[in-house]
């Protein structure tokens, strides 16, 4: 067997047999489901909860439109005086009490509407009575004016505009979203993957320098291939734990959703109509369909792999030149920054504008393309421009290894120095 | 007597600061070594070039006459000074990784060492941490690891510390019996008795120079002064002191005795040999003790190191 596969599968078993990667691996699943499962139990004990609201309608035409629905109730006070009312509405705890003024104009009712409560309100709450009384008033404005509303009504339109590619497939009004949940989502998992494999390819460059097996190995291996070994090794370590993850992960959710009725789907947005809905979630399903799926997997793992190896071969050469893991905090940053930056321009410049001119230049830039690049591709990028965006890739990757390599030939063999920049840039030239 | 390893000429500088300067050395074949200097000197930096961790600036190695290259690696077996083990891997599994990183087949590698722990009646180790063994008994592991895979050359950074006695002696018959078996051993320490022991070429390294180097006895033999040491059994020390001291060149000398004897270093020049001066001697006292003075390898390095100041 060559060394560099012993290496690999020696670094692989010491990842895969520590015990924090098997409490991580099959405890994250559980406390991230667990996580889903207590806020869906709190939203619904939020929504069991009946807001009572009392009315004082001194018009009398408006109390009829309240119909108490779920979630609020409406009383009748009508009959009480403003002042007796809200001592009743204190005494029995209310949520609030909703005061529309008699011998007023129209006009002026608009205005002069009273919500008395503890609390401000709910602000769903104040728009469905505003929304309720508003229509009411409209409806006594026409008839004033002499209209006749049967025929308002049956003259209203309500558009609903059909989206479609030029390719003729309907697409739904959400499809940025979806596109943006898929983009965002891949470039999260690489963030995240390259912080904790990363820290862990440091860590383990650490643990051989303190232990001083370092001199013993690399009499009999070229350090590059240690560290290239070392890279790969605890990389295989991170895919199965990713892999582990998705399928406990999966398994749970199905159970959660089947035992608490939470709706797995993701919520749409907006008001939309129950028998629009079904029309909208397959029009969603379309989307997710219509997206370069083949594409997508094979750029996410092109930038998933090399984003993953510029950035650990940075950690390993940190780790090289460090004795211990406190003194690694001075060189963190050109690990942080980056990686930031590439993540909030993925946020702000590729949702607001995929094909932007910051988009684009960030998907270009070595150490921020993998993030920026995978957040684009659901939109759809040009060819031309993912194989520029690779070729950098690799090429900088390419040097990024050299570099790193030199680094870490000198750092395993310095004890007790911590070194500075400085010092890092002279071993550049030994 | 052929040599097994030959540094020609080995420069190496990190930054503005020489590591080495221009250092030859020659190892014979089955020959056990001594690499000696004091701290600094640069003997880690010459190590690691054998073992191709670093590379010469200027200069050339040479293994069995063949320049030094990658499959070498094979060939040489390095105990350093900074020694290690991972700790959280078991023995068994270490050792196999690190011998088949040597090149060993995993069979091959598992036989050796089942061997090798019978013989140190270490094999109830093998599934145990190394974090759960004592210093001496990872350094056992070590030191199999080390030789296992039958390098030509095995290279010693201060083998013997870290053990107790009984250990020391062990390990000190194996590194004979494996010299016994035709491999060369390059060993360096700052134990000058254990030098004495074992080495029978030396090679000592000042401030980034080879200041000396060569077969042990012809070094000896260069530096031995012709001087005696004397024990004369007389009544009147004083009068044969001076009846010595203007004949020869005389200083006291300290060991010890049982009676009261006039204890002397004579150092000869060239007209008399030491058969002359033995039978001059017992002309005039009884002789207890007549022995030449030979330095130790401790004077030798002192010596050279200082004068080299």
């Amino acid at each position: 067997m060559s060394n560099l596969k012993l290496i690999i599968k020696r670094e692989f078993i010491a990842r895969v047999r520590n015990k924090t990667f098997v409490v991580m691996t099959f405890l994250s699943p559980l406390i991230f489901v667990g996580m889903i499962g207590l806020i869906t139990w709190l939203t619904t004990l939020n929504k069991d909860e009946i807001r009572e609201i009392a009315i004082v309608d001194e018009t009398g035409s408006f109390e009829p439109y309240f119909k108490s629905s779920k979630g609020i109730s409406y009383i009748d006070y009508t009959n009480l005086p403003l002042n007796d009312a809200k001592d009743s509405v204190v005494i029995k705890d209310l949520y609030g009490l909703l005061y529309i003024p008699g011998n007023t104009s129209n006009k002026e009712l608009e205005k002069s509407i009273q919500f008395y409560a503890d609390e401000a309100p709910n602000i769903d709450i104040l728009q469905q009575i505003e929304k309720i009384i508003s229509e009411e008033l409209t409806h006594q404005n026409f008839k004033k004016k002499g209209v006749d509303i049967a025929v308002i009504e049956s003259s209203k339109a309500k558009v609903d505009i059909q989206i479609e590619n030029f390719l003729g497939e309907k697409t739904s009004k959400i499809s940025s979203y979806v596109k943006m949940f898929f983009g965002g989502l891949a470039g999260y998992l690489l963030l995240m993957f390259v912080v904790i494999y990363g820290n862990m390819v440091m860590r383990s460059v650490i643990e051989e320098k303190t232990s001083r097996i370092i001199e013993v190995i690399i009499s009999s291996v070229k350090p590059v291939q240690l560290m290239i070994g070392k890279i790969l090794g605890t990389t295989l370590a991170g895919v199965l734990q990713f892999f582990i993850w998705v399928i406990i992960g999966g398994v749970l959710l199905f159970i959660a959703s089947f035992y608490l009725g939470i709706d797995v789907q993701p919520t749409t947005p907006g008001q939309i109509p129950q028998d629009e809905l079904m029309e909208q979630s397959q029009l969603i399903l379309q989307d997710v369909l219509n997206l370069p799926l083949i594409s997508l997997v094979v750029l996410f793992l092109v930038y998933f792999i090399g984003g993953y190896f510029l950035y650990s071969s940075i950690y390993a050469a940190i780790g090289a030149a460090v004795d211990s893991e406190t003194d690694s905090q001075q060189f963190m940053l050109p690990i942080i920054v980056p990686l930031m930056l590439a993540f909030y321009v993925g946020v702000f410049a590729v949702i607001e504008n995929p094909h932007g001119t910051i988009s684009t230049v960030f998907s270009m830039i070595p150490l921020t393309s993998p993030i920026v690049m995978l957040m684009r591709v659901p939109f759809g990028v040009d060819w031309w421009q993912i194989l520029i965006s690779i070729v950098i890739l690799i090429a900088s990757i390419w040097f990024m290894v050299m570099f790193a390599a030199k680094i870490y030939r000198i750092g395993i063999l310095m004890y007790g120095k911590k070194p500075s920049y400085k010092e890092i840039f002279k071993w550049l030239k030994y | 007597m052929a040599n097994l390893l030959e540094v020609q000429q080995a420069t190496k500088q990190f930054g503005s600061f020489t590591a080495l300067q221009n250092v030859s050395i020659q190892v014979p074949k089955g020959s056990i070594f001594g690499l000696l200097g004091p701290n600094g000197a640069g003997k880690t930096t010459l190590i690691r070039i054998i073992n191709q961790i670093t590379l010469p600036d200027q200069g050339s190695v040479f293994l069995d006459n063949e320049p030094l290259k990658p499959e070498h690696i094979k060939d040489i077996g390095y105990l350093p000074e900074e020694r290690g083990l991972y700790k959280s891997m078991k023995v068994g599994e270490q050792a196999l990784y690190l011998a088949q990183l040597k090149g060993l087949s995993k069979k091959e590698a598992k036989e050796r060492l089942k061997y090798w722990f019978d013989k140190f009646d270490i094999t109830h180790w093998w599934d145990k941490k190394i974090q759960e063994l004592s210093k001496g008994m990872a350094q056992k592991v070590q030191f199999i690891v080390t030789v296992l895979h039958r390098p030509k050359l095995l290279i010693f950074d201060e083998p013997f510390s870290g053990f107790d006695p009984i250990n020391a002696n062990v390990i000190k018959d194996e590194i004979l019996q494996l010299r016994d078996e035709g491999a060369t051993v390059i060993f360096s320490t700052h134990r000058m008795e254990s030098v004495e022991e074992l080495c029978d070429h030396i090679a000592l390294i000042n401030k980034s120079q080879k200041i000396l180097e060569g077969k042990l006895s012809d070094i000896k033999r260069a530096y031995k002064s012709n001087t005696f040491e004397v024990g004369l059994l007389t009544d009147d020390h004083q009068s044969l002191f001076s009846t010595l001291n203007n004949k020869f060149s005389v200083a006291p000398a300290d060991f010890k005795t049982i009676d009261d004897q006039l204890k002397l270093k004579i150092t000869l020049d060239n007209t008399m040999s030491s058969n002359d001066m033995l039978r001059y001697l017992s002309e005039k006292a009884q002789v207890l003790r007549f022995n030449e003075v030979i330095p130790s390898v401790n004077e030798i390095f002192i010596k050279t190191i200082t004068e080299n100041e």
